[in-house]
């Protein structure tokens, strides 16, 4: 499952909503980013997360079921913020849950560095310098990359 | 064809979206932004320089040689920085 949303998400009641009636899940691993208040020395006072709605929730989907074709995956869910968010807010939430560890670790990885690097959303950081785009970094493509090599 | 401008590209061209009807002999996204670019200051500025700029044809990631014939959606923003 992926949703697109400008409130914010609770941990607990998204992982519960995930194993609710379920016996057959013996590992859940999550992943959640946060607006941290520095970046590359800047100070941060707020960020406005802007998307491509249609093709964000498309590239969503189209990244989890590629982690469903390389992993044995019970269920998955990733949860992406869209509007103003202040430093300590939540930004995105990565689900993964599987029989055996090694999944759910592998694919929450491959989740969020695929996510990072194709899932059409845009950071736009104020301080007290002014505003800026965040511009992407080329150890994310890297860290993308890497999964290209391994057939899962 | 719709033209979609996201991020800094859209602060740049002026206009989020606008439906457009390009020369027929545009073969690729490279003909459309070179088209593109003859539309003015905002557009010259915007696709300046090409290596920033990533495309989605019809809400799908594509190379810049890919045909834009039969195309609804064409998306132009900088890479993405989500997560």
């Amino acid at each position: 499952m992926i949703r697109v949303q400008a409130q914010d998400f609770d941990i607990g009641a998204e992982i519960a909503g995930l194993t609710k009636g379920r016996t057959d899940i013996g590992a859940v691993v999550t992943f959640t980013g946060l607006v941290r208040d520095m970046t590359g020395g800047a100070s941060v006072a707020s960020m406005e997360l802007e998307h491509y709605p249609g093709m964000t929730e498309r590239e969503l989907e189209r990244i989890e079921q590629e982690a469903h074709r390389r992993w044995s995956l019970q269920a998955s869910l990733i949860v992406h913020r869209i509007g103003k968010l202040s430093p300590g807010d939540n930004i995105v939430l990565v689900i993964t849950a599987s029989a055996h560890r090694e999944d759910a670790f592998e694919a929450a990885k491959f989740l969020m560095d695929y996510l990072k690097t194709r899932a059409p959303f845009w950071k736009r950081e104020a301080g007290p310098e002014g505003d800026r785009w965040v511009e992407a970094r080329a150890s994310d493509d890297d860290a993308a990359k890497r999964w290209d090599k391994k057939s899962g | 064809m719709k033209i979609l401008y996201f991020s800094w590209v859209r602060q740049k061209v002026g206009v989020a979206e606008e439906d457009i009807t390009p020369p027929p002999d545009l073969r690729d996204v490279t003909a459309l932004i070179g088209w593109l670019k003859s539309r003015g200051e905002g557009y010259e500025a915007a696709f300046e320089n090409p290596k920033l700029i990533r495309v989605a044809v019809d809400q799908t990631h594509a190379e810049f040689d890919a045909p834009i014939a039969g195309a609804q959606e064409i998306a132009f923003f900088p890479p993405v920085t989500g997560g």
